[in-house]
């Protein structure tokens, strides 16, 4: 029995806040971006037009440079466009301000990496929390979500654990506890299983997809795997910025 | 929040070990050195026994006589103050008392050195000794010329084995004194107050001090105010009474005395109208300018160590920004860890404080001076190394809060 069929047997609390009907998850109109320097100017993405709705799960892939991670920073509100539009549950959000954005990527989207990026100087339940640190909440209730995040990835047993002291897969669950301890609708994650055998890669998979299916979050993934691709509900290939499916 | 912040700033305090040394070290010997400083401050000026009330006590420190081509200063006559200056509004007690001189006592048989001050009565009220034993004489006492003294602890242990001293005598300077208390040892920083026998004036063997014609000549005056509020009254009541003084010769042209905090008075003479009240202001100013600079050279090589550590935690901060972080909680996240790293470093300055405060005190440079690091030194001790964290911190911490998060997640710091 894999992860997912395990976690779909028990009965876990929803983890995601369930997808509402209406405006799509994310929407982007237009989008272009372009990198400048001196010299060079690099067009990262051009005439980008997008809809992602409630509860899709949405794999991109591309050959390398195509522009796919931009495309995910864009959706994560991490990167502006240079050109277009891009709303987050209907509302345009390209011109918010830093703060806002910020607000907005801590409450709305949960990003996964390809390289964990888990913070070594702290313990696995520490590093779930820190999405929490920028809300304001009680110490224990923090507390109360990152354990329940873990369990949600099964890896209670290793809360007080340094990330040195974990598996890569178990490094990728930690991601995804973190993912999802703040209940985002959007989960986005840039080749999640790039560095990952394909057995862990595909207990994270199950995981996104158990996310996807039980709690209806919106997942958007990066990946180069088309294996993994083929388990999402649609596929947008990129190539020189282009969607050209 | 805080917790967090705390626990990510030692862990990355410790990762590099030797970098965090030499960072503590710079930032423990800049704020010991501080530190210290601000020991022998508070020892010179700061609030402490027997003045008590030296938030609503002025006194007058120097006079100055003046014409176009003399020039006389020092210490005030006690007929000056005697004569002009009793009656001022709004002053609730006044004391004329000597500067400390030395004089010989060849008791016991053998030749040591004394410092005597010339006092009045009121100076026991005014001032507020915790007396070991005995007590005070009294203006009744001064009046009728009484040989009495009050002597300070090592003066009891010199002369009398540390044992009773009240009823004995003290033979010094070719008088004998009966002694009437016994008060702590009083550093000779506090030079207007501190002595190791104080007599009446009365005892003096001449009565040439009397003299009107005496303008300068070593006694200071202290007026306690009823209220901090009515010290600029008497100030100005003071020095308008100074122009009613007949002066000694046609050289001079006017007298200068102006009664004020020990800080104003240093005030007045490096940066002011030597005629007039000064602040305290500017002295105030060029001492934290003088601390200011004394931690620029450490704060740059904090700044320095801090920025170059900003690529390991690169990746750290794209995730952080990534989860919502906003500029505005980097910006706090670097500055907490930089106060917590100055903190500690305060920490070991303060042992390293009270060590050196300690050799200075038994070096015995000074007689009886006793620095200390009490709690209103370190208060100073911890603002500086507030300041010290909030200044070294700044440039950092907004430096690293603009890092772009697609940049700083690639691992790319700078």
């Amino acid at each position: 029995m894999n992860l997912a069929t395990a976690l779909k047997a028990q009965e876990t609390p929803r983890i995601v806040a369930a997808a509402p009907a209406g405006p799509p998850a994310i929407s982007l109109r237009g989008v272009e971006k372009v990198y400048r320097t001196d010299r060079i100017e690099t067009v990262a993405l051009q005439s980008l037009n997008l809809e992602v709705g409630s509860g899709e799960f949405l794999s991109i892939m591309g050959p390398s440079g195509c522009g796919k991670s931009t495309l995910l920073n864009v959706m994560g509100l991490l990167d502006r466009p240079s050109n277009g539009e891009v709303s987050l549950g209907g509302r345009v959000v390209s011109s918010y301000r830093d703060k806002d954005l910020a607000a907005l990527r801590n409450k709305e989207i949960g990003f996964v990496f390809q390289s964990f990026h888990l913070i070594n100087d702290l313990t696995v339940v520490d590093n779930v929390e820190l999405p929490l640190l920028y809300r304001t909440m009680s110490g224990r209730e923090r507390r109360r979500l990152a354990l329940e995040a873990l369990d949600r990835v099964s890896l209670s047993s290793r809360v007080h654990h340094f990330p040195t002291q974990l598996s890569g897969g178990q490094q990728q669950r930690v991601a995804v506890a973190r993912a999802i301890v703040g209940k985002p609708r959007l989960l986005l994650a840039d080749e999640p299983t790039g560095n990952l055998d394909s057995a862990m890669g595909d207990e994270i998979i199950g995981i996104l997809t158990e996310l996807n299916e039980r709690d209806g979050a919106t997942v958007v993934m990066v990946t180069h795997d088309e294996r993994q691709a083929a388990k999402t509900q649609r596929i947008v290939r990129l190539f020189d910025g282009r969607q050209v499916h | 929040m805080l917790r967090s912040t705390l626990l990510i700033a030692w862990k990355v305090l410790t990762r590099r070990k030797f970098f965090a040394g030499v960072s503590l070290f710079g930032i423990a010997f800049t704020l010991g050195v501080l530190t210290v400083a601000a020991a022998l401050f508070d020892q010179v000026v700061g609030a402490r026994p027997p003045e008590v009330n030296a938030h609503r006590t002025i006194g007058v420190y120097s006079v100055m006589l003046g014409g176009e081509h003399m020039q006389n200063n020092g210490p005030g006559g006690y007929a000056l103050f005697d004569r002009f200056t009793r009656g001022i509004p709004n002053v609730e007690l006044m004391s004329i008392h000597s500067m400390p001189y030395s004089v010989f006592s060849y008791q016991g048989g053998s030749r040591r050195k004394l410092y005597f001050k010339k006092t009045d009565g009121e100076f026991w009220n005014l001032l507020r000794f915790d007396f070991l034993e005995g007590g005070p004489y009294t203006e009744k006492d001064v009046a009728e010329g009484r040989f009495l003294a009050v002597i300070n602890e090592a003066t009891r242990e010199r002369y009398f084995a540390g044992g009773p001293a009240v009823g004995k005598t003290l033979e010094a300077d070719g008088q004998t004194f009966t002694v009437a208390g016994v008060v702590p040892n009083l550093s000779l920083l506090r030079f207007a107050v501190g002595a190791d026998v104080w007599v009446p004036h009365t005892t003096s063997r001449s009565t040439r001090y009397r003299l009107e014609s005496e303008l300068i000549g070593g006694y200071t005056a202290f007026y306690l105010a009823r209220s901090k509020a009515d010290i600029p009254g008497i100030q100005a009541e003071f020095v308008s009474r100074m122009k009613t003084v007949p002066l000694p010769s046609k050289q001079y042209d006017r007298i200068v005395a102006v009664p004020e905090t020990v800080l104003q008075n240093v005030s007045r003479n490096l940066f002011g109208n030597r005629d007039a009240v000064a602040s305290s202001k500017p002295i105030l100013i060029a001492l934290a300018l003088f601390t200011v600079a004394f931690m620029v050279l450490p704060t740059l090589n904090l700044v320095n160590l801090t920025v170059s550590r900003t690529l390991e935690r690169s990746s750290e901060i794209g995730v952080r920004r990534a989860f919502g972080a906003s500029r505005g909680a980097l910006v706090w996240q670097f500055l907490v860890e930089n106060v917590f790293l100055t903190f500690l470093g305060a920490a070991f300055a303060f042992v390293f404080a009270g060590i050196t405060l300690a050799v200075l005190n038994r070096a015995d440079l000074l007689p009886y001076m006793q620095l200390e690091l009490n709690a209103r030194v370190m208060a100073v001790g911890l603002f500086l190394a507030l300041f010290f964290g909030v200044f070294s911190g700044a440039y950092p911490a907004y430096r690293l809060s603009r890092l772009d998060p697609v940049t700083a997640l690639r691992g790319g710091a700078h």
